[in-house]
């Protein structure tokens, strides 16, 4: 490929966005008439996003980083979308957990009614997230956190049972007053710099204007983010909110949108538009520390599985902030290849979940035992996935604990590294309590009667399982090279963020 | 000094949602705090003597207000009417479940 | 006697009036979305006014009579194709080279077959909204009186 494809090529930016967002809007039209219509149409839009973003690396392979510009317009006076190595990063990784959370729910969703309502919302969700990820101007980011943030406000109430009301009516109000902060932050930015483009941005700020409000406006983004991202003291919504919504829609809040939207987001400004001081960085390893060891702690006490799931995201959120927060290289490698790996073991643990509680209609851990004999499946994707969260060798989320502790020790935070150590001995005591209560032991006499769940919901565990196994294979230098340690010097760049998009606009 | 009465606004809507007890006062509450962000945003652009961005045909182009927020605070207003629509529905079906609206009384999940 | 067991709606003055100016206002609506490229205004302004007109309807002769007027899947057919119709304009742009590209002849300025997608955009968003905002109206009416009807 020679530069004379670059503009045909790059048009694929743009198809990122639209292709969710028309494929929603066709099933609202169309899935009433059609039975099945809405689950293949879904499926086929998902399907080609994936294959669209793992053509983007090759992208970046030939071309370096690509800028769009939306209209033609140039950027600073227009709208441009970004493509560069963190961008394609997140992208594999929010339209993988996609594609497989859409094979799932063809199954499982027929217990609810109206199933292309599902797909309308699910897809307007997907859409906002790929927004997220790829623009590269700041009032076009809230946008589409926006639009995410309505359409899982509306899915987490989707079945209409008392629980999940009350919990989509405390995320509402909670994600809307974050979402203020954000603007809030965003109209100080604009009023000090006189523009939207965070390459621009980032180039006034290291001009020294905007100087005597950075400080109010990062604390601004990190209240907004990271409410988010379910940092804490921002994260009482996380443990309502994720159990009482479906068991796809689970998968995806835990395993991709707190990340999409929370901590791709914190992290692009952070670093890129922002800069990172040494003030922001130490708040944001506290942060993390504190968020690692209340997540761990409360996980222990927990009944229900999905509840427990949910504290043990907060946890592993933690550990990713931590590595991202050092600001080191080795740190952000470290916290970028954990958020991979959490977004693959935490949806193949939901999606186990949403199995259980379809074979056997309950989520108490105290009312289920055994279930290995009856559920094969289920029970060995999960011992997989819970092997590999606690950190056991040679799965893949060993090498990111490992990362991280090791970062730690190099950038010698001791007592950091310590407690990382301390929360994932943690980790693997509340795990191996959902072993040992769901499914070894004895089988209650209750649920003799229990089958084995449908095809589709067999192919995407034992596909993520799959990808649990082979994760730790990202480290090998060739394969690194390509994928993890592009996406880390885009970050550890900093402020030339600005030099870099404003040489590859042509 | 009026960017300082928009945040006492804002601290009004936040003191609204944090004290009450009725789910419709709580949203009344959230209503002011998009609103109040609204007005900042657009009072951010104003310039000292400037006139409305409107270019009629054979007019002189003079001192303009900025009219960059005003165009960013129409997108906001829309994002805020639609939370505000799914929260009320939410709420009327949280009325037709708990048969309250008091959210001291609605406490099933917990720990 | 109890007017209101009789027929739905408000009093006779309030449906006199209504005759009179609901179609002015659907025709406001209409002006200020297709001049939203000269005058202040657009899609969002537009599209809410026209909502509005229906929804006057219905406030003054009661439900029936506004859903034979505007049935409310039909009023879900017309946001979804708003949607569409915008996302079309913004792909066709492509074929100048770029999303949401202008490609179509611009006229002279402040005339009022000019500038290009935008009062093309303007229509389908004017579309969307209007009809959304009908829907989500729709909705909560038939929702409480779904509510209405259980309790009793």
């Amino acid at each position: 490929m020679n530069m004379a494809l670059l503009p045909l090529t790059s048009n694929l930016l743009p198809l990122f966005v639209a292709i969710p967002l028309g494929s929603a809007f066709v099933v609202s039209l169309l899935g009433k008439k059609w039975r099945g219509f809405s689950d293949t149409f879904s499926n086929l839009a998902t399907f080609s996003l994936f294959s669209l973003s793992s053509f983007s690396l090759l992208l970046i392979k030939q071309f370096g980083t690509i800028v769009y510009k939306i209209g033609g317009w140039i950027p600073p006076i227009g709208i441009c979308m970004v493509l560069d190595s963190l961008t394609s990063f997140m992208l594999i990784t929010v339209n993988l957990i996609a594609f497989l959370v859409t094979i799932y729910s063809i199954s499982y969703m027929e217990r609810y009614t109206d199933k292309w309502k599902f797909y309308t919302l699910f897809l307007l969700m997907l859409a906002g997230m790929n927004g997220v990820i790829v623009t590269g101007d700041l009032f076009n980011l809230f946008v589409f956190l926006e639009i995410g943030s309505i359409s899982s406000y509306a899915l987490v109430a989707y079945g209409v049972e008392h629980e999940e009301l009350e919990a989509s009516f405390k995320y509402t109000v909670m994600g809307s007053i974050a979402s203020s902060f954000i603007l809030l932050g965003i109209a100080l930015l604009y009023s000090y710099t006189s523009s939207l483009n965070m390459a621009d941005i980032s180039r006034s700020l290291a001009q020294g204007k905007g100087s005597q409000v950075v400080f109010f406006v990062s604390v601004l983004f990190l209240m907004g983010f990271g409410l988010k991202a379910a940092l804490v003291p921002f994260h009482a919504w996380l443990p309502d909110a994720h159990p009482s919504a479906p068991a796809p829609i689970s998968a995806m809040l835990s395993g991709v949108l707190i990340k999409a939207l929370g901590v791709y987001a914190l992290a692009r400004i952070f670093f890129n538009v922002l800069g990172m001081t040494t003030i922001s960085s130490s708040i944001l390893m506290v942060l993390g520390t504190i968020s690692m060891v209340l997540g761990g702690l409360l996980a222990l006490g927990q009944e229900d599985i999905k509840r427990l799931f949910a504290y043990s995201s907060i946890s592993q959120i933690g550990y990713v902030i931590l590595g991202i927060g050092m600001g080191t290289t080795l740190g952000i490698l470290a916290g970028l290849f954990h958020l991979f790996n959490h977004a693959v073991f935490k949806s193949l643990l939901f999606l186990n979940s949403g199995s259980i509680e379809y074979a056997t209609g309950t989520r108490d851990l105290r009312k289920i035992g055994g279930l290995t004999s009856k559920m094969p499946v289920t029970g060995y994707s999960s011992l997989v996935g819970s092997m590999s969260i606690s950190g056991i060798p040679p799965l893949s989320g060993f090498w990111s604990k490992l990362l991280i502790i090791l970062a730690a020790i190099e950038a010698k935070h001791f007592i950091l590294a310590s407690i990382a150590v301390l929360v994932s001995i943690l980790t693997l005591a509340y795990y191996l309590k959902v072993q040992r209560f769901a499914f070894f032991g004895e089988l209650k006499d209750s649920l003799k009667g229990i089958k084995e769940v449908p095809l589709t919901m067999k192919l995407s565990m034992i596909t993520l399982s799959i990808i649990c196994l082979l994760g730790g294979l990202l480290l090998i230098p060739g394969i690194q090279k390509s994928f993890l340690s592009l996406a880390t010097e885009v970050l550890v760049n900093g402020n030339n963020y600005a030099q870099v998009i404003f040489g590859s606009i042509k | 000094m009026i960017y300082l009465m928009c945040l006492i606004l804002f601290s009004i809507g936040i003191y609204c949602i944090l004290v009450k007890r009725n789910l419709i006062k709580i949203i009344i509450g959230l209503g002011i705090v998009e609103y109040a962000v609204n007005l900042f945003f657009v009072l951010v652009g104003y310039r000292v003597q400037g006139r409305a961005p409107i270019l009629a045909q054979d007019q002189v182009i003079q001192n303009m207000v900025d009219p960059l927020p005003q165009a960013l605070v129409l997108t906001a207003i829309v994002i805020g009417l639609a939370v505000t629509a799914l929260i009320v529905a939410i709420a009327i079906r949280i009325y037709e479940k708990y048969g309250t609206f008091d959210i001291t009384k609605i406490r099933r999940l917990r720990g | 006697m109890n007017r209101k067991t009789k027929e739905p709606g408000m009093t006779l003055i309030v449906k006199t009036i209504t005759r009179l100016t609901v179609g002015l206002i659907l025709l406001y609506g209409i002006y200020i979305v297709t001049h939203g490229h000269l005058s202040p205004g657009g899609g969002f302004a537009g599209g809410v006014i026209i909502a509005l007109s229906f929804i006057h309807l219905m406030l003054a002769f009661g439900k029936d009579l506004a859903l034979k007027k505007l049935s409310e899947s039909l009023a879900s057919f017309f946001e979804s194709f708003g949607a569409i119709m915008f996302l079309t304009i913004a792909l066709l742009g492509s074929i100048g080279g770029y999303f949401f590209f202008n490609f179509v002849f611009k006229g002279k300025p402040f005339n009022l077959f000019s500038a290009g997608i935008i009062p093309l955009c303007n229509i389908a968003i004017c579309l969307k909204v209007g009809a959304g905002l009908f829907a989500v109206f729709v909705a909560l009416v038939l929702l409480n009186i779904a509510t209405e009807k259980g309790n009793k």
